[in-house]
This record gives C-alpha cells, sequence and structure tokens, in this order.
C-alpha cells in the first residue's frame, strides 16, 4: 500500500486525515480513490484530466513529470506539491 | 564524500568558448546583421496603471523609414490556458498581454506598440508620434497594500485560488498556499523560547549585463526564424508559438551566446513583437531592450513581506515554526511564492511547521526566477531568527545550526524527505575553515553565518555526439551556455570515453538541430545535459563493441570497454580514437545519442561566513572578508563551480546591501540605470573565498549536485547577521543600505 499526503488544503475534504493508505499501481488510480473517499479531490488537483500544471506528484522524493500515468510502488510515498521553476 | 579518482573531472581545462569570448568574436543577438534588416523600437507605458482607451498610429506609419506598426490589435486573441513550459507554466492570455498591453496597462514601461524603421532613431521618433490616450487609474507597488479590500485591482476577474477552491470576490491575490507539518500549537506551547520578527525586502534585478535582445525574421512561407538572448531556446519556441498562435513546428529558434540570465531570460518579452513586425514589413527586425527598458519591463525578482515565528528548547532544539509570506508576482499572477513556503524552514528539522504563502499582483513588471527563486528572501529571515535563537539560549550560532540541521530521512514542511543531502557537511567544513578559525578583532566589526538551499531539478536533456575520423567528436546539445557549461558537459563525455576535453568540440544547437532540451536554470545543465551526453556516450561505446567485434572475429559480448576508455576483446587493444579512425576507415560512421530526463532534486545546500566593518558615522558596511561553502556533489570543473560560487554571492551582497527598485510617487521607477541602482562592482566585495564539499548525489553517474542558485541564498542572512554583531542593530529590512542602516543605529538604543 502506498501512502498518499493529504496535502494540507485539501484536508477539508479528508476531515482532516493528513494521509491514506492506497494499492495502486499509478497516480491516476490514486486519485480516482481519493476522489472516491474524499468527493471533490479530483476536481481541486486536476485541470482536462491531468494534475493541474501548477502541481507536481512526489513520489518517493521523484518529481515526476508524467502526472496520472506515474508508477507508484507498493511502499511509495506519494505527495502533491506546488510545481516550481529555478533560475 | 566522494573518492573517485577521474581524468578529466576534476581538473580545469580551459573552456572551449574562452577565445570567442575574450576576442570579441561571439555572437550576441545584437551583434546580429542580416540582408534587409529593419530596427525596431517598443513604446512603453509612462503610467503605472491605466486604461487604454485609443491608440493612433496613422502619423508614425506616414513616417518616411517606417515599415511597420504593430498594437496589441496585431496580437492574436490568445485564450485563458495554461500551457506547461518544461521547467513551471504560464498562462497564456497573461503571457500574450505582458508582451503587448490590450485593454490596460499594469506597469510602467509596459509595452503599448512597436514600430519597425530603417534605423532605431527613426523607429524611436516615430513611436514619439503614436498617439495613445489612457485613463490613469488609483495603482499600488507595496504588497500589502495591494492585498487590502479596497486596493486598486489589477485584474478585475482574478479569484484567489487555494489549492483549486475559488475565493467568491475578485482581489489581487492569484494563489493562496498553506502547508503543515505536525501540530503547531503544541509545538510553540513545547518551546522555551519564541522569537517572532516581520521582515521586509524590496524588489531586485537580476541585472544581467546584456540586455535583452531578438531577431525576428519571418518567411513568406510562414516559417519564423528567431535569433535570440535565451535560458531556453524550447521554452522560446513554445512561447513564441503559443502566443502567435502558428504551429511549434514553423518557428526555429537559435540561441545566440547570452550575457548573464539567472532565471530572467525565460519567459519571452520581444519574440512575438519582432516576429509580427517582420511579418508586416517583410524584412527581418532587430529590437534590442535599453537598460531602462530591462529595468522597467522585464521580470525582477519579489519584493517580499514576511512574518516569521520560532521557538525553541533549552538546549537549542528547534520545535515548532510559524511563516506568514507574501510576495509580489507583479502585474500578472505566477511568482515565487511557491518556492518561498517549500524553502522557509528547508535547512531545519523542526518537527511542527506551519507556512501561509500569498502570490500578490500589483503594478510593478511581472516577477521572473533569479537565482534560488523565493528563497533569499525567507533565508534572510529565519537565519536571522536562529541567530537570534542562539543568543538567547547562550549557544554558538553554528552550534545551533549542527544541531537542527537537516539530514538523510528529514521531513520538509511541504512534505517530501530528503535523500542523502549535504548540509551537516558544509557546517562541518565551516567549522574547520580557516576564515571561522581566524578571530576577528576590531571595533565595529562583526562576523556572520547563515546557510542555504535550492532543491535543483532534472528535466529533459538531449545530447548527439558525431565521431570524426580522427576519433576527436563534435558534441550537439542544446543547453544555453551561460556558466561555462559547453565544457563540463563535454569534460563528461570526454571522461566516459577516455578521451581530453579539448577532443570534444560542444555545440549548442538550435530547435531544429539539437534534441529537446528544457531550459538553462534550475541549477540543472551540468547534471541533466551532462548526463545525457554520458548515456550519449556510453550509447556511443555500445556500438563500437558492435562493430569492433566484427573487426576482431569476435561475439561483441568478448569486447571490453575498459576504465581508461580503451576496447580489448579476441587479444586485441585499442583507444578510442585508434578503433573510431579504423572503424571509420572501414566505413562506419559513428553517431551516438542519448535523452534523458531525470526527475529528481538534486539538493543544493551551502553555508557561508562573512566579516564586516560597520562605519558608525555613516552606515556603510565593509566586507572585510567573506567565505562561500557548497556541497557540488562532485565539481566537474572546480574553476566554474568557484565561478558560480563567487557570482552568485556577489548578487547576494548587492541584493543585501544596495540594490532595489526605488518608486516615485505615482509608482514608475525612479532608478532605472546602472548609475542608481546599484549593483557591486570589484571594488565593493574582497575576493570571495570558496570551499567546495563533495557528497556526491547517487542519481548522477559522477554525483553532480546544481550549483548555481544556492550560493545567492545566504548572503543577505550571512551579511544581516554579521551586522548586528558589529553594532547589536537586528537589521530586517533590506537592503541594509547606509542610510537604513544609520536611521536603525540612531533608533536602537542598544547599538553600539
Amino acid at each position: 500500500m502506498a501512502t498518499v499526503f493529504i496535502p494540507s488544503q485539501l484536508r477539508e475534504l479528508s476531515d482532516g486525515i493528513p494521509s491514506v493508505e492506497i494499492d495502486a499501481k499509478n497516480v491516476r488510480e490514486i486519485v480516482n480513490q481519493l476522489d472516491e473517499m474524499f468527493p471533490g479531490f479530483k476536481e481541486r488537483i486536476c485541470l482536462d484530466g491531468d494534475i493541474a500544471p501548477s502541481l507536481q506528484v512526489s513520489i518517493d522524493n521523484i518529481m515526476t513529470s508524467r502526472g496520472m500515468i506515474a508508477k507508484v510502488q507498493p511502499h511509495s510515498e506519494v505527495h502533491f506539491i506546488p510545481a516550481i521553476g529555478g533560475g | 564524500m566522494t573518492t573517485t579518482q577521474y581524468r578529466v573531472i576534476g581538473s580545469r581545462p580551459v573552456r572551449h568558448d574562452g577565445a570567442d569570448k575574450v576576442t570579441g568574436k561571439a555572437i550576441y543577438t545584437a551583434d546580429m546583421k542580416l540582408p534587409g534588416m529593419l530596427s525596431g523600437f517598443v513604446l512603453r507605458s509612462p503610467h503605472a496603471h491605466a486604461k487604454i482607451l485609443s491608440i493612433d498610429t496613422s502619423e508614425a506609419e506616414a513616417m518616411p523609414g517606417v515599415h511597420a506598426v504593430v498594437t496589441g490589435a496585431d496580437f492574436p486573441n490568445v485564450e485563458d490556458k495554461i500551457a506547461d513550459l518544461g521547467e513551471g507554466s504560464v498562462n497564456l492570455a497573461y503571457l500574450s498581454t505582458n508582451c503587448m498591453a490590450q485593454k490596460k496597462v499594469l506597469y510602467r514601461g509596459h509595452a503599448v506598440a512597436a514600430v519597425a524603421a530603417t534605423d532605431v532613431h527613426i523607429a524611436e521618433e516615430a513611436a514619439a508620434k503614436i498617439k495613445v490616450e489612457y485613463e490613469v487609474l488609483d495603482s499600488v507597488t507595496w504588497v500589502l497594500d495591494a492585498m487590502q479590500d479596497d486596493a486598486p485591482l489589477l485584474h478585475e476577474n482574478l479569484l484567489t485560488d487555494s489549492l483549486g477552491k475559488k475565493a467568491e470576490t475578485p482581489s489581487n491575490i492569484p494563489v493562496h498556499m498553506h502547508f503543515e507539518k505536525g501540530d503547531v500549537a503544541a509545538g510553540f506551547a513545547e518551546a522555551d523560547v519564541i522569537i517572532e520578527r516581520e521582515f521586509k525586502t524590496a524588489t531586485v534585478h537580476q541585472g544581467y549585463i546584456e540586455p535583452h535582445a531578438v531577431v525576428a525574421d519571418y518567411n513568406e512561407d510562414g516559417r519564423l526564424r528567431i535569433w535570440t538572448a535565451t535560458q531556453g531556446s524550447f521554452t522560446c519556441r513554445q512561447q513564441t508559438a503559443e502566443v502567435l498562435q502558428i504551429p511549434l513546428g514553423n518557428v526555429l529558434v537559435t540561441p545566440c551566446e547570452i550575457g548573464g540570465g539567472f532565471g530572467g531570460k525565460i519567459t519571452v518579452y520581444l519574440e512575438p513583437t519582432a516576429a509580427l513586425l517582420s511579418k508586416k514589413s517583410g524584412r527581418p527586425v532587430r529590437i534590442t531592450m535599453t537598460r531602462a527598458d530591462v529595468f522597467e519591463a522585464s521580470g525582477p525578482t519579489p519584493g517580499s513581506y514576511m512574518r516569521i515565528k520560532l521557538g525553541a528548547k533549552n538546549d537549542g532544539t528547534i520545535v515548532a515554526g510559524e511563516a506568514w509570506l507574501a510576495y509580489d508576482a507583479g502585474a500578472y499572477p505566477g511568482g515565487m511564492i511557491g518556492p518561498g513556503c517549500m524553502c522557509v524552514f528547508s535547512c531545519y528539522d523542526i518537527e511542527h511547521a506551519v507556512v501561509d504563502g500569498y502570490d500578490v499582483c500589483l503594478n510593478k513588471p511581472k516577477t521572473s526566477a533569479y537565482r534560488a527563486p523565493g528563497a533569499t528572501q525567507v533565508a534572510f529571515a529565519v537565519e536571522q531568527l536562529v541567530d537570534e535563537l542562539a543568543e538567547k539560549l547562550d549557544m554558538c550560532a553554528l552550534e545551533i545550526r549542527e544541531k537542527n540541521a537537516v539530514k538523510e530521512g528529514a521531513r520538509r514542511v511541504d512534505g517530501p524527505v530528503y535523500p542523502p543531502i549535504g548540509l551537516e557537511q558544509c557546517l562541518d567544513a565551516l567549522k574547520q575553515s580557516e576564515h571561522w578559525n581566524t578571530p576577528l578583532e576590531g571595533p565595529h566589526r562583526g562576523r556572520g553565518i547563515a546557510a542555504g538551499f535550492w532543491f535543483g531539478c532534472g528535466l529533459k536533456s538531449s545530447a548527439a555526439c558525431t565521431v570524426n575520423s580522427d576519433g576527436t567528436i563534435n558534441l550537439l546539445e542544446g543547453s544555453t551556455d551561460i556558466g561555462g557549461s559547453r565544457t563540463s558537459i563535454a569534460m563528461q563525455l570526454a571522461e566516459v570515453l577516455g578521451l581530453e576535453a579539448e577532443d570534444i568540440n560542444p555545440q549548442v544547437g538550435d530547435t531544429d538541430t539539437a534534441g529537446y532540451t528544457d531550459v538553462t536554470g534550475g541549477s540543472r545543465v551540468t547534471f541533466a545535459t551532462g548526463m545525457a551526453a554520458y548515456e550519449a556516450g556510453r550509447d556511443l561505446q555500445q556500438q563500437m563493441k558492435t562493430l569492433a567485434a566484427e573487426l576482431w572475429d569476435c561475439s561483441a559480448e568478448e569486447i571490453t570497454v575498459n576504465e581508461d576508455g580503451s576496447f580489448s576483446g579476441n587479444g586485441n587493444q585499442l583507444g578510442f580514437k585508434e578503433l573510431a579512425s579504423q572503424l571509420f576507415a572501414a566505413g562506419e560512421h559513428l553517431v551516438g545519442r542519448a535523452t534523458v530526463s531525470p526527475e529528481c532534486p538534486t539538493n543544493g545546500f551551502g553555508a557561508h561566513i562573512a566579516d564586516v566593518e560597520v562605519d558608525p558615522e555613516t552606515g556603510k558596511v565593509t566586507i572585510l572578508r567573506y567565505t562561500t561553502i557548497q556541497d557540488a556533489g562532485k565539481a566537474i570543473h572546480p574553476s566554474y563551480v568557484e565561478g558560480q560560487l563567487q557570482g552568485g554571492t556577489v548578487q547576494g551582497i548587492g541584493w543585501a546591501l544596495n540594490e532595489e527598485y526605488f518608486f516615485n510617487d505615482d509608482d514608475t521607477m525612479a532608478n532605472a540605470d546602472f548609475l542608481d541602482y546599484r549593483v557591486p562592482t570589484m571594488l565593493d566585495v574582497p575576493m570571495i573565498e570558496t570551499i567546495i564539499v563533495e557528497t556526491g548525489n547517487p542519481d548522477h553517474p559522477y554525483g553532480v549536485r546544481g550549483v548555481g542558485e544556492t550560493p545567492i541564498v545566504p548572503p543577505p542572512a550571512a551579511l544581516a547577521n554579521a551586522i548586528y554583531n558589529a553594532t547589536n542593530t537586528r537589521m530586517t529590512e533590506l537592503p541594509m543600505s547606509p542610510p537604513k542602516l544609520w536611521k536603525a543605529m540612531q533608533s536602537d538604543p542598544s547599538a553600539d
């Protein structure tokens, strides 16, 4: 089961729960399951069916650019964090 | 620490582009001359905020020598769409109207029209004949004022986004971010000492020496060719195509040599305008910004307001942190508040923390990245509070940092945990340094230290290497070379192939010839494009093993590539060059290629020591000695790493002591030139001493971490701490210029 951290701004949807364990192969499955558990989750972090460009997904400290198709391992740690650019 | 011994990596060969640069032969965009080329001039708003009621270009168009005039009406209507630019994203509607205003101007310097003429003087004269009727609006340039309910609204439909949830009423706040870990209230309850302070930082500019410049040539077949000073030819191509609503494949961007960028040459400003002037006139058009244009119309880095609280136990453990940050976005949403929030507590392992951050639109140019964007501001604040905690707890400033420094496994406030990192090693190097162990004596003198962090990123890079008949190599890559990256990339290819750096001829290709490569930014080029070159070398070796097997009448599995890059098998052994020559003679032409997309941050940490002397009569700060320590992972070319450390530090010193945008009462910039906007010169800073720490990055074949951005992060904080130790005056506002410091010293009764 992957450990998925709920962004603090979305914990209003999760009743304050900071993280959940999810059995998923990729980010799409995680997002869909989170949306079932916490309705409205997907709408808050997705745009046109993919992760919003203002966000990135961190999987085991890898900032993946693969969005919904990024693979998740059984013991992965998953975060949704702001996308950043450097100088 | 890395211990592997390399032949090429770690040496200091002469840079491949050195002779061209020092003899003036390198071609910068402003050097470009094409047959029939016209000169462009951009007419800019004199107002900080105004509606455009009408624009009459007829008199300008009628002037002899004028070939084309464009205004916002010539720009396609770009929809409100977010485009992913590889490193970051942009709202295309905002990007387009930042290039050329449509209904409103949002800052002094906002482009409202442009003219192409036979020379720039005619173009400028014609631009002066363009009649623009404005309705001047109230304006705002201080971030807290812009957040007020009654502030002048820049965008009437802008609703604050709180991670997908929109506010109900418009404001100047496009984004609110919030991060939380642990239980902050419990953390502060646990603390024995709590310190809270407010901090302010001024808007500052990257100050690259080369102004923005572009040449555009729009062909009648719809192909657009652009030569420009850009940090990323591919992102320039994408932005230009999107703004002009033309096919990406119709645009060819050639990156010219670049005179500095530091994050400020990623966004397009002139390219679409020059392209439209070229399309209208049928001639190539060159536009070069003046220095005033650069200050007033390209992206500075955010000014900020910060309120930060730290709590520690008596043993020095920092147990709780709270940050409230408001950063300028400039005229359009999309500032640096994200990394500001993510970096505010990045150097310390704090169990309980909360961060709120606000991106704020106001009547200044749209902000851009500037070396570790958003991190310098928060370091200025937090690193001073850490010193204050140490003082209250009777600890040494280094000791409290050592006690709380993040290490592998520490969780960032935004969630992820750190992989192996090098802050502890940097602090240890500081502790062992000759500088730290040399007492500083004398009146009005003080020493300060500070730590700093920047993520560093990977992103996409490509490389192709063509083997010549003599075994030398032409290396083609797509990373604009700002800090000597041609050579640091070539060295990695030379290392893997057993060649010398001089055997590689590195070239930065255009968007039609190089493989896709993201921007030169994010401290990524030596890491990611170097990795691409390494993989291209490996690809070449695989091809050569197969061909050598035919030459030596054995199977490819029997061929070994030795540590020195030579090949052996079936009783034969040849070096790379010899084998390549034989294969070429046998009719084999070799090209190695690779694309990579590493997605791991490279996590660059640093620690700085500053010694200052403050003149009590004037408040002038003289830097007596300065040492920059940074974990480079592995320094490919130590001179270039030292150069990055020194350059970033000097820019941080300018930010700390002198640089700021001054605004007149009408919110127009008062000091848009290098006489009045004071960047440090060699007379203002001592030789910056450097110590390179090499912890090795496990995500790179040679252990490279990015180094370009972190060095700008600690200087304002290190200098503020040094100034405090010299004067007993705590400076909470940047810049700490003589008048401000002098005034603070007068008002602080405890000051020396």
